[in-house]
């Protein structure tokens, strides 16, 4: 790890101030960009700490809906009655990832801007051609091994997978992002890779994330995350879905759905085009499963990851059963 | 360029003064500047949990912090976990009786993710001492003789 001066910020402003410097990152958990600085792939000059910043980790739930402080910790947002009860999706999505010495670190801010698990970017010395890392030096992934890539939301340039799972469940449950600067709808934040791929939100240099928010409606309170993967624990989503169901009152018609899906695109994938062949109909089995099919339109196999194109609907339907009582 | 500057860290009730790099990790401070090998050094990106140690009470990876972030914290290692008299921990006795380790590389990251877990309420069956305890790999695969450790260790301390 190369070294770097360290400052602790004392205000937001300050932490902003000091972060519009070129090769200064902040650090927060320090679970991704310690990481990234021991495989030489961050390479900050100044780490600015935010973790001594107060007020940024309080967690409040109310009528209207949930605002999550962006240092508060994984397991403490996952531990948090409000949200379980209300937002089951964002603490079983949480209590999935990592481990638990993990969760004890990383924060919810953090955790959105956790960068790819992608073995090439990782590897600057084994694989310099990466454009996400080394912008214009082509991919190794592309024509490589591709078992864990994506295969929605790629360009020519970039088919790392995003690999988190809170940002799923936040899509699925329409949250905004709030900074020091504005607020942000998550289907807004993240970016597509484009001709760009090193550029992965559109937060802007000295653009500090300080909240979450979450809106309470029915659907967030039934809602649920489903991850499949190769290990049945400690591991990134091979696909993940999280879906927020809202029943009429008959108990059979779907009257609102919203379905996003995780571990097979570049970005946290909404689900559109399910949401939209469900809402109205009838909440069974055949239904579901054909309407699950067309999470996966326009999905484009690069060999190794043709498997999540079969898998992804599988996990949808799986997860929209689940949220509807029915498996 | 970043300078060397003292670091004032709490570790098992001691303070101690240490003049620190900002990238030096708290498992390098430890293990390379104050010489308590006890918090192993595994895979040194994350993913082994050989690093656990406790800061203000929570079961955390020494080598994804830095020293400097853990000043004004309260550090506890593997040793610090036994009494006054050198009595080992409920946890380590467990695991001493449950044979829960081979080359023992490891135990010192489980021992103190054990104390964490069952302290979380998170022991409470084989399936989720499973779950809560993934962060720990053991590449000798004492894993069922660890589970039983964390398991004896809950229910006596219930």
């Amino acid at each position: 790890m190369m070294n770097f001066d360290y400052s602790r910020a004392t205000s937001l402003e300050e932490a902003a101030t000091l972060a519009r410097h070129p090769g200064a990152m902040l650090l927060a958990g320090g679970t991704t960009l310690l990481d990234l600085a021991k495989c030489e792939v961050a390479r900050p000059e100044r780490v600015i700490d935010l973790t001594r910043l107060p007020g940024l980790n309080t967690i409040t739930v109310g009528e209207s809906g949930a605002t999550i402080g962006a240092l508060a910790t994984m397991s403490r947002v996952a531990d948090d009655h409000g949200i379980q009860r209300r937002y089951p999706a964002i603490a079983e999505s949480l209590l999935l990832a990592a481990s638990a010495q993990l969760r004890n670190m990383a924060t919810i801010g953090g955790n959105l801007l956790q960068r790819t698990r992608c073995p090439y970017f990782r590897d600057p010395a084994g694989y310099p051609a990466c454009n996400k890392r080394d912008p214009g030096t082509g991919c190794s992934a592309i024509g490589g091994i591709t078992r864990d890539h994506a295969v929605l939301g790629t360009s020519d340039h970039c088919i790392a997978v995003y690999p988190g799972d809170l940002a799923v469940a936040l899509s699925a449950l329409g949250a905004t992002i709030q900074t020091n600067l504005r607020a942000i709808e998550i289907e807004a934040f993240f970016l597509m890779p484009g001709a760009t791929p090193e550029r992965e939100t559109v937060l802007e240099r000295g653009e500090i994330i300080t909240a979450i928010a979450v809106p309470a409606t029915p659907l967030a309170a039934n809602s649920t995350y489903l991850k499949v993967r190769d290990r049945q624990s400690y591991e990134f989503a091979a696909a993940s879905a999280a879906v927020g169901l809202e029943l009429d009152s008959d108990g059979v018609t779907i009257r609102d759905i919203r379905v996003a899906l995780g571990g097979i695109a570049t970005k946290p994938w909404r689900a559109i085009a399910v949401e939209d062949a469900l809402r109205g109909r009838r909440l069974d089995e055949g239904t579901v499963r054909e309407a699950s099919r067309t999470a996966v339109d326009g999905a484009k196999s690069h060999g190794g990851n043709a498997y999540k194109i079969e898998l992804a609907p599988c996990v949808v339907a799986r997860a929209i059963l689940k949220a509807g009582g029915i498996q | 360029m970043a300078s060397v500057r003292p670091v004032k860290l709490d570790i098992n009730g001691k303070e101690k003064t240490l003049s620190l790099e900002p990238r030096v990790t708290l498992l390098d401070a430890l293990r390379e500047h104050l010489h308590m090998t006890g918090t192993k050094k595994g895979c040194d990106q994350g993913q082994c949990g050989a690093c656990t140690v406790h800061v203000d009470g929570q079961r955390v990876l020494a080598c994804l912090t830095l020293a400097v972030q853990s000043e004004g914290s309260a550090i506890t290692t593997i040793e610090g976990l036994a009494g006054p008299d050198g009595t080992p921990h409920p946890v380590q006795q467990a695991f001493i009786e449950e044979d829960a380790f081979q080359c023992g590389y490891c135990t010192p990251g489980q021992i103190m993710s054990a104390v964490a877990c069952i302290r979380e309420g998170r022991a409470g069956s084989d399936d989720e001492i499973r779950e809560f305890m993934a962060g720990n790999l053991c590449r000798c695969g004492a894993y069922p003789n660890i589970v039983s450790a964390v398991r004896k260790a809950a229910e006596a301390t219930a």
